[in-house]
């Protein structure tokens, strides 16, 4: 700040708790309506403050999921929405890894055809072939399976250049000095490229971790088995009952759960996490 | 920029680079060649016989009043997400960089959103908004306003938009406070001592130097609320009240997995790739970028 205004530094704190209102509002009033029974839910207005039903409501939806939405625990899906995220980013990040190894410490022919083959992924999201990728898993067997969740979102541009553009700035030297230590190309790899790159696959991690756990056109396509939906594929199909009164309570809870991981990796990570987006994105 | 010092092997490299070729040419090229193949193709009602049409899947998008709704729809929908979370994120990002006590925890409480799911965040929204028993179409009511999304189009227009901007504000965010900690401290000072108050040196001084910034976000926006956005779409209207949120991408899931129309799906994607690359090469070519090859 330049100058002293106490008036402008009212509205600024003003104008910045409005934004927090506002960004939290939706949150709270889904924490609320997970504590109260259906009844005082459904009963417009609904309480703005919690119930006492707190613990009951998470068990139930965790151990006996929702009776009108098929009754699937949504332990489970929590799970499968773990697998997901995880094998998805340290996937993403491992073959990244490797390639942009190759790319940037060999000379070798098709090299530029490598790099362009897998800049190409950037340009194909999921979004825009979804009925011949989903053709493919299925020729393939890979529908209601993990494989099936995970392999075909692993393939990386962005982490790719990430660790291209980190590989770049390490010194010759190291290379070098391992060299004359004996170090083979693999050697070299696991024990000085990854490891000073570990920033990096930090700030990446927290990225694809939160892009996995929200995948959802995906897993709507992949999966039609319940034991292996995904939480946030799962909150849908909750509200979508047909023929039958949606347990708002049940739903709210699980919308909780589907919420807490990703917001709590960015909180706690959050140094790495701004780093990971303003990186991936340069 | 090439590195001095590298590895002299042949076979190497291939076996590293393996993996990822493998997954790219399996999951990405090959669909995507599929699309563009099957987009040249019309199948009979019983799936018995293909025959060779060249254009006429696209021709007959393009006379198809549904398609034309729909590239309509999505252009007011980007075009609306797009404003309202670089509008909001703007004020938000120049007031948190104003602030010199609290900035950590106003900046934590301003990105978390960011982490919730297009598909949770159309959920929340939803419940809010449903018609019966959402707690803010009941104060709405209370002031005279009837709300009801599910019959009225532009209210489920105005509800994902709403839902789709609420998750992108905290992303903005932090890209524009990034860009304003790059405003050199000097240049505002020197404005202020000439006797521009804070309002001018925004306009003149700030704005200009977040241009670019603004230009990169402007297209991630509209890259976000063409492609991501689909959990939103379909959590919160399912495309309707009659295709009034129907966008493009909700569009291709629908004609390719419930009607079946397997040309007039592919069509459709390759026209998306189109936007895709087209959106991609403009940032490539004129956002500054450090990837170089």
């Amino acid at each position: 700040m330049v100058e002293r205004q106490s008036g402008l530094t009212l509205l600024t704190h003003a104008v910045l708790l409005a934004g927090i209102a506002v960004v939290a509002f939706p949150i709270y009033v889904t924490f609320v309506a997970s504590t109260h029974t259906l009844d005082d839910v459904v009963r417009a207005p609904m309480p703005l403050l919690p119930g006492h039903l707190l613990v009951e409501n998470y068990r139930a939806v965790l151990t006996d999921g929702l009776r009108s939405a098929g009754g699937a625990p949504v332990g489970r899906m929590l799970v499968n929405s773990l697998v997901m995220a995880v094998v998805i980013a340290a996937g993403k990040i491992a073959i990244s890894l490797l390639s942009a190894f190759a790319i940037v410490y060999f000379r070798f022919p098709f090299r530029a055809a490598a790099f362009w083959t897998i800049f190409l992924t950037l340009m194909l999201p999921v979004e825009v072939r979804i009925v011949p990728t989903y053709k493919v898993i299925a020729d393939l067997g890979m529908l209601n399976s993990y494989a099936g969740l995970t392999v075909p979102l692993i393939a990386s541009a962005t982490a790719t250049f990430l660790f291209r553009q980190f590989f770049l700035t390490v010194p010759d030297e190291l290379l070098e000095a391992a060299r004359i230590d004996g170090a083979g190309p693999l050697r070299f790899f696991a024990s000085i490229l990854v490891p000073v790159s570990r920033t990096s696959i930090a700030a990446l991690f927290v990225i694809l971790f939160i892009y996995g756990w929200n995948q959802y056109l995906w897993p709507l396509l992949v999966t039609t088995d319940e034991a292996m939906y995904t939480i946030v594929v799962a909150i849908h199909r909750m509200v979508a009952v047909a023929e039958a009164q949606v347990e708002w309570q049940g739903v709210m809870a699980t919308a909780m759960l589907a919420m807490v991981p990703p917001i709590v990796v960015v909180i706690v990570m959050q140094r790495w996490f701004v780093k990971g987006l303003v990186e991936t994105e340069k | 920029m090439e590195k001095r010092a590298v590895f002299p092997h042949r076979v190497l490299p291939y076996v590293l680079l393996a993996p990822q070729i493998a997954v790219t040419l399996v999951f990405f090229v090959w669909p995507a060649s599929q699309a563009l193949y099957q987009s040249l193709l019309r199948q009979d009602a019983f799936g018995l016989r293909t025959s060779f049409v060249g254009l006429e899947n696209f021709a007959a998008l393009f006379r198809d009043r549904d398609y034309l709704h729909a590239v309509a729809v999505t252009a007011i929908f980007s075009a609306s997400v797009s404003a309202l979370a670089l509008s909001s994120a703007l004020v938000l990002a120049v007031m948190a960089d104003r602030v010199v006590r609290g900035g950590r925890v106003y900046r934590t409480l301003l990105v978390w959103p960011y982490a919730v799911a297009p598909a949770v965040a159309g959920v929340l929204w939803l419940f809010l908004f449903n018609p019966t028993l959402g707690i803010v179409a009941f104060a709405l009511r209370q002031v005279g306003y009837r709300w009801n999304h599910l019959l009225n189009g532009d209210q489920a227009m105005a509800l994902v938009v709403l839902a789709a901007a609420w998750k992108q504000v905290s992303y903005n965010f932090i890209f524009f406070l990034a860009g304003l900690a790059g405003v050199g401290r000097a240049v505002l000072e020197a404005a202020a001592i000439d006797g521009a108050g804070p309002a001018r040196r925004f306009v003149s001084i700030v704005f200009p130097l977040l241009s670019p910034t603004m230009f990169f976000l402007v297209v991630v926006n509209i890259v976000y609320a063409f492609f991501e956005t689909f959990g939103i779409v379909h959590a919160v209207t399912g495309g309707g009240p009659a295709r009034a949120t129907e966008i493009l991408v909700f569009k291709v899931f629908r004609d390719g997995f419930v009607g079946l129309d397997l040309g007039r799906s592919a069509a459709q994607s390759v026209i998306l790739m189109a936007i895709v690359i087209g959106l991609t090469v403009v940032q490539f070519r004129y956002v500054e970028r450090k990837v170089h090859y």
